[in-house]
Protein backbone atom coordinates (compact mmCIF):
# COMPACT_ATOMS: atom_id res chain seq x y z
CA UNK A 1 0.00 0.00 0.00
CA UNK A 2 2.84 2.42 1.40
CA UNK A 3 4.27 1.77 -2.30
CA UNK A 4 1.00 2.88 -4.09
CA UNK A 5 1.39 6.55 -2.10
CA UNK A 6 5.47 6.07 -2.93
CA UNK A 7 4.99 5.91 -6.54
CA UNK A 8 2.16 8.35 -6.88
CA UNK A 9 4.34 10.48 -4.58
CA UNK A 10 7.43 10.23 -7.07
CA UNK A 11 5.31 11.18 -9.86
CA UNK A 12 4.20 13.87 -8.71
CA UNK A 13 7.30 15.12 -7.90
CA UNK A 14 8.90 14.61 -10.61
CA UNK A 15 5.91 16.20 -12.79
CA UNK A 16 6.52 19.26 -10.89
CA UNK A 17 10.18 19.73 -11.49
CA UNK A 18 9.96 19.10 -15.46
CA UNK A 19 7.17 21.19 -15.70
CA UNK A 20 9.29 23.81 -13.41
CA UNK A 21 11.92 23.45 -15.97
CA UNK A 22 10.14 23.69 -18.84
CA UNK A 23 8.62 27.05 -17.88
CA UNK A 24 12.18 28.20 -16.78
CA UNK A 25 13.49 27.46 -20.54
CA UNK A 26 10.05 29.12 -21.54
CA UNK A 27 10.67 32.44 -19.76
CA UNK A 28 14.44 32.35 -20.19
CA UNK A 29 13.66 32.05 -24.34
CA UNK A 30 11.51 35.39 -24.29
CA UNK A 31 14.07 36.92 -22.33
CA UNK A 32 16.65 36.41 -24.77
CA UNK A 33 14.08 37.90 -27.85
CA UNK A 34 14.09 41.06 -26.47
CA UNK A 35 17.58 41.13 -25.90
CA UNK A 36 19.91 41.92 -29.22
CA UNK A 37 20.92 41.63 -31.78
CA UNK A 38 17.79 39.56 -33.41
CA UNK A 39 19.78 36.60 -35.08
CA UNK A 40 17.97 37.33 -38.53
CA UNK A 41 20.23 34.65 -40.38
CA UNK A 42 18.87 31.80 -38.37
CA UNK A 43 15.20 32.99 -38.14
CA UNK A 44 14.68 32.89 -41.50
CA UNK A 45 16.28 29.59 -42.13
CA UNK A 46 14.05 28.52 -39.24
CA UNK A 47 11.41 30.08 -40.77
CA UNK A 48 11.90 28.12 -44.17
CA UNK A 49 11.93 24.85 -42.38
CA UNK A 50 9.19 25.43 -40.26
CA UNK A 51 6.59 27.40 -42.14
CA UNK A 52 7.38 26.66 -45.63
CA UNK A 53 8.33 23.21 -46.05
CA UNK A 54 5.31 22.48 -43.59
CA UNK A 55 2.97 23.79 -45.93
CA UNK A 56 1.86 21.07 -47.85
CA UNK A 57 1.30 19.07 -44.80
CA UNK A 58 -1.24 21.51 -43.52
CA UNK A 59 -3.06 21.85 -47.15
CA UNK A 60 -3.72 18.68 -47.39
CA UNK A 61 -4.79 18.32 -43.72
CA UNK A 62 -7.24 21.22 -44.12
CA UNK A 63 -8.39 20.51 -47.22
CA UNK A 64 -9.36 16.59 -46.62
CA UNK A 65 -11.03 17.78 -42.56
CA UNK A 66 -13.28 20.42 -44.38
CA UNK A 67 -14.04 17.47 -46.88
CA UNK A 68 -14.89 15.25 -44.30
CA UNK A 69 -16.46 17.75 -41.98
CA UNK A 70 -18.88 18.99 -44.80
CA UNK A 71 -20.18 15.27 -45.72
CA UNK A 72 -20.30 14.22 -42.01
CA UNK A 73 -22.54 17.33 -41.15
CA UNK A 74 -24.93 16.98 -44.75
CA UNK A 75 -25.79 13.44 -43.25
CA UNK A 76 -26.61 14.61 -39.64
CA UNK A 77 -27.99 18.02 -41.15
CA UNK A 78 -30.25 16.31 -43.59
CA UNK A 79 -32.17 14.40 -41.23
CA UNK A 80 -33.94 17.59 -39.85
CA UNK A 81 -33.69 19.82 -43.32
CA UNK A 82 -31.04 21.92 -42.51
CA UNK A 83 -28.39 20.92 -45.04
CA UNK A 84 -27.89 24.19 -45.81
CA UNK A 85 -25.82 25.24 -42.71
CA UNK A 86 -23.15 22.82 -43.75
CA UNK A 87 -21.03 25.83 -44.88
CA UNK A 88 -21.52 27.21 -41.61
CA UNK A 89 -20.40 24.07 -39.59
CA UNK A 90 -17.07 24.06 -41.39
CA UNK A 91 -16.21 27.27 -41.52
CA UNK A 92 -16.80 27.42 -37.78
CA UNK A 93 -15.00 24.50 -36.62
CA UNK A 94 -12.09 24.77 -38.99
CA UNK A 95 -11.54 28.40 -37.97
CA UNK A 96 -11.98 27.91 -33.79
CA UNK A 97 -11.43 24.31 -33.73
CA UNK A 98 -10.04 22.72 -36.22
CA UNK A 99 -7.86 24.45 -38.21
CA UNK A 100 -5.34 25.60 -35.00
CA UNK A 101 -5.56 22.05 -33.74
CA UNK A 102 -4.92 19.67 -36.06
CA UNK A 103 -2.34 22.48 -37.80
CA UNK A 104 -0.85 21.92 -34.58
CA UNK A 105 -0.71 18.28 -34.33
CA UNK A 106 1.14 18.51 -37.62
CA UNK A 107 3.66 21.20 -36.90
CA UNK A 108 4.37 18.72 -33.57
CA UNK A 109 4.80 16.14 -35.18
CA UNK A 110 7.00 17.14 -37.93
CA UNK A 111 8.90 19.98 -36.63
CA UNK A 112 9.23 19.02 -32.66
CA UNK A 113 10.19 16.25 -33.09
CA UNK A 114 13.15 17.21 -35.57
CA UNK A 115 14.20 20.29 -33.05
CA UNK A 116 14.19 17.63 -30.74
CA UNK A 117 16.35 15.13 -32.79
CA UNK A 118 18.85 17.90 -33.99
CA UNK A 119 19.60 19.41 -30.61
CA UNK A 120 19.50 15.98 -28.97
CA UNK A 121 22.16 15.16 -30.95
CA UNK A 122 24.09 18.47 -30.75
CA UNK A 123 23.47 17.85 -26.66
CA UNK A 124 25.22 14.52 -27.17
CA UNK A 125 28.19 15.21 -29.24
CA UNK A 126 29.12 18.26 -26.67
CA UNK A 127 28.34 20.49 -29.49
CA UNK A 128 26.05 22.48 -27.09
CA UNK A 129 28.95 22.49 -24.85
CA UNK A 130 31.04 23.86 -27.51
CA UNK A 131 28.76 26.71 -28.09
CA UNK A 132 29.10 27.47 -24.01
CA UNK A 133 33.03 27.87 -24.21
CA UNK A 134 32.34 30.41 -27.21
CA UNK A 135 30.73 32.51 -24.87
CA UNK A 136 27.25 31.84 -26.89
CA UNK A 137 24.52 31.16 -24.94
CA UNK A 138 22.89 27.91 -26.46
CA UNK A 139 19.09 29.34 -25.75
CA UNK A 140 19.96 32.83 -27.41
CA UNK A 141 21.49 30.89 -30.58
CA UNK A 142 19.51 27.56 -30.52
CA UNK A 143 15.78 28.27 -29.44
CA UNK A 144 15.06 31.51 -30.00
CA UNK A 145 15.06 31.06 -33.85
CA UNK A 146 13.07 27.74 -33.18
CA UNK A 147 10.93 29.59 -30.78
CA UNK A 148 9.96 32.83 -32.52
CA UNK A 149 9.70 30.96 -36.14
CA UNK A 150 7.62 28.32 -35.09
CA UNK A 151 5.06 31.14 -33.33
CA UNK A 152 5.27 33.86 -36.75
CA UNK A 153 4.48 30.84 -38.61
CA UNK A 154 1.68 28.39 -37.08
CA UNK A 155 -1.41 31.16 -37.44
CA UNK A 156 -0.38 31.69 -41.14
CA UNK A 157 -0.77 27.80 -41.96
CA UNK A 158 -3.28 27.82 -39.64
CA UNK A 159 -4.39 30.10 -41.76
CA UNK A 160 -4.00 28.25 -44.74
CA UNK A 161 -5.80 25.20 -43.18
CA UNK A 162 -8.84 27.10 -42.28
CA UNK A 163 -9.04 28.09 -45.99
CA UNK A 164 -8.39 24.56 -48.00
CA UNK A 165 -10.98 23.39 -45.35
CA UNK A 166 -13.62 26.07 -46.14
CA UNK A 167 -12.46 25.37 -49.63
CA UNK A 168 -12.78 21.92 -49.30
CA UNK A 169 -16.51 21.59 -47.38
CA UNK A 170 -17.31 23.66 -50.98
CA UNK A 171 -16.31 21.22 -52.87
CA UNK A 172 -17.91 18.43 -51.28
CA UNK A 173 -20.95 19.95 -50.52
CA UNK A 174 -21.22 21.43 -54.03
CA UNK A 175 -20.10 18.77 -56.80
CA UNK A 176 -20.98 15.60 -54.72
CA UNK A 177 -24.03 16.32 -52.69
CA UNK A 178 -25.43 18.86 -54.95
CA UNK A 179 -25.99 21.88 -52.40
CA UNK A 180 -26.42 25.29 -53.79
CA UNK A 181 -23.16 26.84 -53.97
CA UNK A 182 -24.26 30.43 -53.23
CA UNK A 183 -25.99 29.35 -50.61
CA UNK A 184 -23.02 27.57 -49.42
CA UNK A 185 -20.99 30.79 -49.45
CA UNK A 186 -23.32 32.88 -48.29
CA UNK A 187 -23.81 30.70 -44.96
CA UNK A 188 -19.89 30.62 -44.66
CA UNK A 189 -19.76 34.19 -44.96
CA UNK A 190 -22.79 35.20 -42.53
CA UNK A 191 -22.55 33.53 -39.47
CA UNK A 192 -18.65 33.64 -40.05
CA UNK A 193 -16.96 36.33 -37.14
CA UNK A 194 -13.79 37.68 -37.73
CA UNK A 195 -13.23 36.80 -33.98
CA UNK A 196 -13.68 33.49 -34.93
CA UNK A 197 -11.19 33.92 -37.34
CA UNK A 198 -8.83 35.49 -34.95
CA UNK A 199 -8.77 33.77 -32.06
CA UNK A 200 -8.07 30.41 -33.59
CA UNK A 201 -4.99 32.30 -34.83
CA UNK A 202 -4.35 33.37 -31.30
CA UNK A 203 -4.78 29.76 -30.68
CA UNK A 204 -2.29 28.84 -33.12
CA UNK A 205 0.03 31.12 -31.78
CA UNK A 206 0.16 29.44 -27.91
CA UNK A 207 0.43 25.85 -29.77
CA UNK A 208 3.34 27.00 -31.60
CA UNK A 209 5.07 28.13 -28.60
CA UNK A 210 4.37 24.95 -26.93
CA UNK A 211 5.76 23.03 -29.65
CA UNK A 212 8.79 24.89 -29.92
CA UNK A 213 9.56 25.12 -26.39
CA UNK A 214 9.10 21.32 -26.00
CA UNK A 215 10.64 20.32 -28.62
CA UNK A 216 13.84 22.48 -27.36
CA UNK A 217 13.87 21.20 -24.11
CA UNK A 218 13.43 17.36 -24.70
CA UNK A 219 16.63 18.06 -27.03
CA UNK A 220 18.88 20.19 -24.74
CA UNK A 221 17.88 17.88 -22.02
CA UNK A 222 18.98 14.96 -23.94
CA UNK A 223 21.06 12.20 -22.32
CA UNK A 224 22.53 8.91 -23.17
CA UNK A 225 23.19 9.01 -27.05
CA UNK A 226 21.34 7.32 -29.63
CA UNK A 227 18.95 6.09 -27.43
CA UNK A 228 18.34 9.04 -25.53
CA UNK A 229 17.90 10.99 -28.78
CA UNK A 230 15.38 8.95 -30.21
CA UNK A 231 12.99 9.00 -26.45
CA UNK A 232 13.74 12.72 -26.49
CA UNK A 233 11.84 13.26 -30.39
CA UNK A 234 9.26 10.60 -29.08
CA UNK A 235 8.73 12.76 -25.83
CA UNK A 236 9.08 15.84 -27.36
CA UNK A 237 5.38 14.95 -30.10
CA UNK A 238 3.65 12.89 -27.30
CA UNK A 239 4.37 15.73 -24.90
CA UNK A 240 3.58 18.81 -27.26
CA UNK A 241 0.76 17.07 -28.71
CA UNK A 242 -0.90 16.22 -25.01
CA UNK A 243 -0.07 19.59 -23.93
CA UNK A 244 -1.56 21.05 -27.10
CA UNK A 245 -5.15 19.31 -26.70
CA UNK A 246 -5.19 20.43 -22.97
CA UNK A 247 -4.52 23.70 -23.79
CA UNK A 248 -6.59 23.99 -26.23
CA UNK A 249 -9.83 22.98 -23.64
CA UNK A 250 -8.42 25.72 -21.21
CA UNK A 251 -7.98 28.54 -24.39
CA UNK A 252 -11.07 27.88 -25.97
CA UNK A 253 -12.97 28.33 -22.58
CA UNK A 254 -11.11 31.47 -21.76
CA UNK A 255 -11.90 32.87 -25.06
CA UNK A 256 -15.05 32.08 -26.60
CA UNK B 1 34.28 43.36 -24.78
CA UNK B 2 36.92 40.79 -24.70
CA UNK B 3 39.27 41.66 -21.67
CA UNK B 4 42.48 42.68 -23.17
CA UNK B 5 45.07 39.35 -21.74
CA UNK B 6 48.43 40.91 -23.68
CA UNK B 7 50.99 42.34 -22.10
CA UNK B 8 53.07 45.26 -22.59
CA UNK B 9 55.54 43.13 -24.78
CA UNK B 10 53.06 41.29 -26.85
CA UNK B 11 53.12 38.07 -24.68
CA UNK B 12 50.10 36.67 -23.14
CA UNK B 13 52.11 35.71 -19.47
CA UNK B 14 53.75 38.93 -17.54
CA UNK B 15 55.87 36.52 -16.36
CA UNK B 16 56.24 32.62 -16.78
CA UNK B 17 56.10 32.17 -13.12
CA UNK B 18 53.15 33.62 -12.32
CA UNK B 19 50.07 30.99 -11.26
CA UNK B 20 47.28 31.67 -13.89
CA UNK B 21 44.84 28.94 -12.97
CA UNK B 22 44.92 28.26 -9.12
CA UNK B 23 42.43 25.57 -7.72
CA UNK B 24 41.59 24.61 -4.27
CA UNK B 25 40.13 22.24 -2.56
CA UNK B 26 37.36 21.32 -4.62
CA UNK B 27 34.53 19.56 -4.46
CA UNK B 28 31.82 18.09 -6.91
CA UNK B 29 29.43 15.44 -6.53
CA UNK B 30 26.59 14.06 -8.90
CA UNK B 31 23.91 12.97 -6.06
CA UNK B 32 25.69 10.26 -4.40
CA UNK B 33 28.78 9.77 -6.61
CA UNK B 34 31.28 11.86 -5.27
CA UNK B 35 33.55 12.81 -7.99
CA UNK B 36 35.97 15.36 -6.86
CA UNK B 37 37.36 15.25 -3.25
CA UNK B 38 39.49 18.05 -2.48
CA UNK B 39 41.23 18.58 -5.93
CA UNK B 40 44.20 21.22 -5.73
CA UNK B 41 45.97 22.19 -8.63
CA UNK B 42 48.30 25.56 -9.66
CA UNK B 43 48.71 25.85 -13.55
CA UNK B 44 51.70 28.21 -14.21
CA UNK B 45 51.54 31.47 -16.78
CA UNK B 46 52.83 29.78 -20.17
CA UNK B 47 53.24 26.06 -18.91
CA UNK B 48 51.33 23.03 -19.84
CA UNK B 49 49.81 20.86 -16.89
CA UNK B 50 48.61 17.45 -18.08
CA UNK B 51 46.19 16.00 -15.83
CA UNK B 52 46.35 11.70 -15.41
CA UNK B 53 44.24 9.17 -14.77
CA UNK B 54 42.21 6.40 -15.29
CA UNK B 55 38.61 6.18 -17.16
CA UNK B 56 35.41 7.91 -14.73
CA UNK B 57 38.40 9.24 -12.27
CA UNK B 58 36.92 12.84 -12.84
CA UNK B 59 39.27 13.91 -15.33
CA UNK B 60 36.40 15.19 -17.68
CA UNK B 61 34.27 16.80 -14.27
CA UNK B 62 37.51 18.84 -13.71
CA UNK B 63 37.87 20.39 -16.90
CA UNK B 64 34.18 21.07 -17.51
CA UNK B 65 34.44 22.59 -14.26
CA UNK B 66 37.23 25.19 -14.61
CA UNK B 67 35.66 26.48 -18.18
CA UNK B 68 32.32 26.64 -15.81
CA UNK B 69 30.20 23.90 -17.59
CA UNK B 70 29.43 22.54 -14.26
CA UNK B 71 29.05 23.90 -11.05
CA UNK B 72 31.54 23.18 -8.26
CA UNK B 73 30.02 22.42 -4.72
CA UNK B 74 32.77 23.34 -2.74
CA UNK B 75 36.35 25.18 -2.81
CA UNK B 76 37.63 28.23 -4.97
CA UNK B 77 39.18 29.01 -8.27
CA UNK B 78 41.12 31.98 -9.32
CA UNK B 79 41.89 32.90 -12.71
CA UNK B 80 44.78 35.16 -13.82
CA UNK B 81 44.39 36.48 -10.61
CA UNK B 82 40.38 36.70 -10.47
CA UNK B 83 38.17 34.67 -8.18
CA UNK B 84 35.32 33.31 -10.66
CA UNK B 85 33.13 31.44 -8.23
CA UNK B 86 30.50 34.61 -7.91
CA UNK B 87 30.58 36.04 -11.37
CA UNK B 88 27.71 37.84 -13.12
CA UNK B 89 26.97 36.55 -16.56
CA UNK B 90 28.57 39.50 -18.40
CA UNK B 91 31.80 38.91 -16.69
CA UNK B 92 31.67 35.23 -17.41
CA UNK B 93 31.19 35.79 -20.63
CA UNK B 94 34.32 38.22 -20.50
CA UNK B 95 36.14 35.40 -18.63
CA UNK B 96 35.65 32.78 -20.88
CA UNK B 97 36.88 34.76 -23.90
CA UNK B 98 40.04 33.59 -22.46
CA UNK B 99 39.44 29.96 -22.67
CA UNK B 100 39.45 27.77 -25.80
CA UNK B 101 38.61 24.57 -25.62
CA UNK B 102 38.94 20.90 -27.39
CA UNK B 103 36.67 18.57 -27.21
CA UNK B 104 37.36 14.83 -26.84
CA UNK B 105 34.97 14.27 -30.16
CA UNK B 106 35.36 17.04 -31.79
CA UNK B 107 31.92 18.69 -30.97
CA UNK B 108 32.35 20.62 -34.64
CA UNK B 109 28.85 21.90 -35.54
CA UNK B 110 28.02 19.53 -38.29
CA UNK B 111 25.78 21.76 -40.14
CA UNK B 112 27.84 24.61 -41.28
CA UNK B 113 31.16 24.78 -43.44
CA UNK B 114 35.26 23.99 -42.13
CA UNK B 115 35.89 27.96 -41.99
CA UNK B 116 32.50 28.67 -40.20
CA UNK B 117 32.94 26.54 -37.84
CA UNK B 118 36.45 28.08 -36.89
CA UNK B 119 35.24 31.62 -37.35
CA UNK B 120 32.48 30.53 -35.62
CA UNK B 121 33.03 32.75 -32.33
CA UNK B 122 34.31 35.64 -34.22
CA UNK B 123 30.90 36.08 -36.49
CA UNK B 124 29.22 35.69 -32.95
CA UNK B 125 31.16 38.46 -30.69
CA UNK B 126 33.11 40.87 -33.17
CA UNK B 127 31.59 42.80 -35.94
CA UNK B 128 33.97 41.69 -38.75
CA UNK B 129 32.21 40.74 -42.45
CA UNK B 130 32.23 37.18 -43.70
CA UNK B 131 35.28 37.47 -45.73
CA UNK B 132 37.29 39.25 -42.66
CA UNK B 133 35.77 35.31 -41.01
CA UNK B 134 36.81 33.48 -43.59
CA UNK B 135 40.90 34.99 -44.34
CA UNK B 136 41.05 34.84 -40.34
CA UNK B 137 40.07 31.39 -40.24
CA UNK B 138 42.28 30.13 -43.26
CA UNK B 139 44.94 31.49 -41.33
CA UNK B 140 44.10 29.37 -38.47
CA UNK B 141 43.89 26.15 -40.42
CA UNK B 142 46.99 26.56 -41.70
CA UNK B 143 48.59 26.81 -38.20
CA UNK B 144 47.56 23.63 -37.87
CA UNK B 145 48.42 22.32 -40.53
CA UNK B 146 45.48 22.13 -42.88
CA UNK B 147 44.96 24.32 -45.99
CA UNK B 148 41.87 24.13 -49.22
CA UNK B 149 39.02 22.37 -46.40
CA UNK B 150 37.73 25.71 -45.82
CA UNK B 151 34.30 25.09 -47.41
CA UNK B 152 34.45 21.07 -46.92
CA UNK B 153 31.26 20.20 -44.12
CA UNK B 154 32.90 18.56 -40.85
CA UNK B 155 31.08 15.18 -42.06
CA UNK B 156 33.71 15.30 -45.12
CA UNK B 157 37.02 15.27 -43.52
CA UNK B 158 38.94 12.58 -41.55
CA UNK B 159 39.11 12.12 -37.74
CA UNK B 160 42.43 13.66 -37.45
CA UNK B 161 41.39 16.58 -39.73
CA UNK B 162 38.49 17.18 -37.33
CA UNK B 163 40.20 17.15 -34.04
CA UNK B 164 43.26 20.11 -35.69
CA UNK B 165 39.83 21.57 -36.94
CA UNK B 166 38.53 21.53 -33.70
CA UNK B 167 42.10 23.50 -32.24
CA UNK B 168 42.00 25.66 -34.89
CA UNK B 169 38.32 26.63 -33.75
CA UNK B 170 39.78 26.91 -30.06
CA UNK B 171 42.68 29.77 -31.02
CA UNK B 172 40.49 31.46 -33.54
CA UNK B 173 39.35 34.15 -30.71
CA UNK B 174 43.22 33.82 -29.57
CA UNK B 175 42.31 32.45 -26.06
CA UNK B 176 44.82 32.83 -22.95
CA UNK B 177 44.22 28.98 -21.84
CA UNK B 178 43.10 25.86 -24.14
CA UNK B 179 41.80 22.89 -22.25
CA UNK B 180 42.30 20.04 -24.39
CA UNK B 181 40.23 16.90 -23.31
CA UNK B 182 41.65 13.84 -24.40
CA UNK B 183 43.45 15.41 -27.45
CA UNK B 184 44.61 12.34 -28.58
CA UNK B 185 42.23 9.22 -27.61
CA UNK B 186 41.01 7.33 -31.26
CA UNK B 187 44.08 8.28 -33.69
CA UNK B 188 46.46 6.43 -35.52
CA UNK B 189 49.79 7.01 -33.86
CA UNK B 190 51.30 9.19 -36.83
CA UNK B 191 47.82 11.72 -36.30
CA UNK B 192 48.35 11.32 -32.26
CA UNK B 193 51.79 12.91 -32.71
CA UNK B 194 51.02 15.51 -35.08
CA UNK B 195 48.48 16.78 -32.69
CA UNK B 196 51.25 16.67 -29.58
CA UNK B 197 53.76 18.74 -31.91
CA UNK B 198 50.69 20.89 -32.83
CA UNK B 199 50.00 21.64 -28.71
CA UNK B 200 53.87 22.37 -28.40
CA UNK B 201 53.92 24.63 -31.17
CA UNK B 202 50.22 26.49 -29.34
CA UNK B 203 52.64 27.12 -26.82
CA UNK B 204 55.43 28.20 -28.25
CA UNK B 205 54.00 30.40 -30.96
CA UNK B 206 50.86 31.77 -29.16
CA UNK B 207 52.35 31.63 -25.36
CA UNK B 208 49.26 29.99 -24.07
CA UNK B 209 48.64 28.21 -20.66
CA UNK B 210 47.31 24.58 -21.62
CA UNK B 211 45.68 21.86 -19.52
CA UNK B 212 45.49 18.43 -21.16
CA UNK B 213 43.72 15.93 -19.81
CA UNK B 214 44.69 12.41 -21.01
CA UNK B 215 45.34 8.52 -20.34
CA UNK B 216 47.95 8.59 -23.19
CA UNK B 217 51.11 8.50 -21.06
CA UNK B 218 53.64 8.84 -24.52
CA UNK B 219 51.56 12.29 -25.40
CA UNK B 220 52.10 13.53 -21.32
CA UNK B 221 55.57 13.00 -21.74
CA UNK B 222 56.04 14.75 -24.93
CA UNK B 223 54.36 17.96 -24.59
CA UNK B 224 53.87 17.94 -20.28
CA UNK B 225 55.89 21.32 -18.39
CA UNK B 226 53.67 19.03 -15.20
CA UNK B 227 52.42 16.30 -14.77
CA UNK B 228 49.40 15.91 -11.70
CA UNK B 229 47.66 12.62 -11.31
CA UNK B 230 44.26 12.20 -10.83
CA UNK B 231 43.32 9.26 -8.70
CA UNK B 232 39.36 9.16 -7.30
CA UNK B 233 38.60 12.44 -7.18
CA UNK B 234 42.03 13.61 -5.21
CA UNK B 235 45.85 14.77 -6.84
CA UNK B 236 47.80 12.12 -5.20
CA UNK B 237 51.09 13.10 -7.63
CA UNK B 238 51.96 16.42 -9.27
CA UNK B 239 55.81 16.77 -10.55
CA UNK B 240 57.95 17.31 -13.89
CA UNK B 241 57.46 14.36 -16.06
CA UNK B 242 60.82 13.24 -15.18
CA UNK B 243 59.39 13.39 -10.82
CA UNK B 244 56.49 11.43 -12.32
CA UNK B 245 58.22 8.84 -14.13
CA UNK B 246 60.89 8.36 -11.42
CA UNK B 247 57.76 8.55 -9.08
CA UNK B 248 57.96 6.12 -5.48
CA UNK B 249 53.75 6.10 -5.68
CA UNK B 250 52.99 2.88 -5.93
CA UNK B 251 49.46 3.87 -7.70
CA UNK B 252 50.90 6.43 -10.19
CA UNK B 253 53.55 3.55 -10.65
CA UNK B 254 51.02 0.95 -11.74
CA UNK B 255 49.23 3.91 -13.94
CA UNK B 256 52.38 5.01 -15.89
CA UNK B 257 53.73 1.27 -16.81
CA UNK B 258 49.83 0.28 -17.31
CA UNK B 259 50.02 -2.78 -15.10
CA UNK B 260 47.26 -4.83 -15.09
CA UNK B 261 47.29 -5.95 -11.46
CA UNK B 262 48.24 -3.70 -8.90
CA UNK B 263 46.26 -1.44 -5.72
CA UNK B 264 44.35 -0.10 -8.84
CA UNK B 265 42.60 -2.62 -9.69
CA UNK B 266 42.79 -4.37 -6.74
CA UNK B 267 39.78 -6.49 -6.10
CA UNK B 268 38.60 -5.90 -10.00
CA UNK B 269 37.99 -9.04 -11.90
CA UNK B 270 38.96 -8.77 -15.83
CA UNK B 271 38.07 -11.94 -16.04
CA UNK B 272 41.64 -13.32 -17.03
CA UNK B 273 41.14 -16.66 -15.19
CA UNK B 274 38.01 -17.45 -17.14
CA UNK B 275 39.88 -17.05 -20.24
CA UNK B 276 42.48 -19.42 -19.11
CA UNK B 277 41.04 -21.86 -17.95
CA UNK B 278 38.67 -21.16 -21.48
CA UNK B 279 41.85 -22.26 -23.63
CA UNK B 280 42.40 -25.51 -21.24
Amino acid sequence: MLGLFDFIGVWILRFLEESGRVMILFLKTVHFIFRPPLDTRNLLKQIEYVGVKSIPVVLITGGFTGMVLALQSYTGFKRFNAEAFVGTVVALSMTRELGPVLSGLMVSGRVGSAMAAELGTMQVTEQIDALYTLAINPIKYLVVPRFLATLIVMPILTAFADVLGILGGYLISVLLLGSNPTIYLRRTYDYLDLEDIYFGLLKACIFGMIIATIGCYQGINTRGGAEGVGKATTNAVVISSLLILVANYFVTALLF
Amino acid sequence: MMEETKGPNGKVCRTHNEPMIVIKEVHKSFGENRVLRGVTLEVKCGETMVVIGGSGTGKSVLLKWIIGLLRHDRGEIYVDGQGISHLKEKEWNALLSKFGMVFQRDALFDSITIWENVGFGLRQHTHLTDEEIKAIAIEKLKLVGLENVEDRMPAEISGGMRKRVSLARAIAMEPAIILYDEPTTGLDPIMANVINDLMVRMREKLDVTSIVITHDMESAYHIADHIAMLYRGEIIEAGTPEQIKNSSNEIVRQFIHGEVEGPITKGADFGQEHLTSHRR
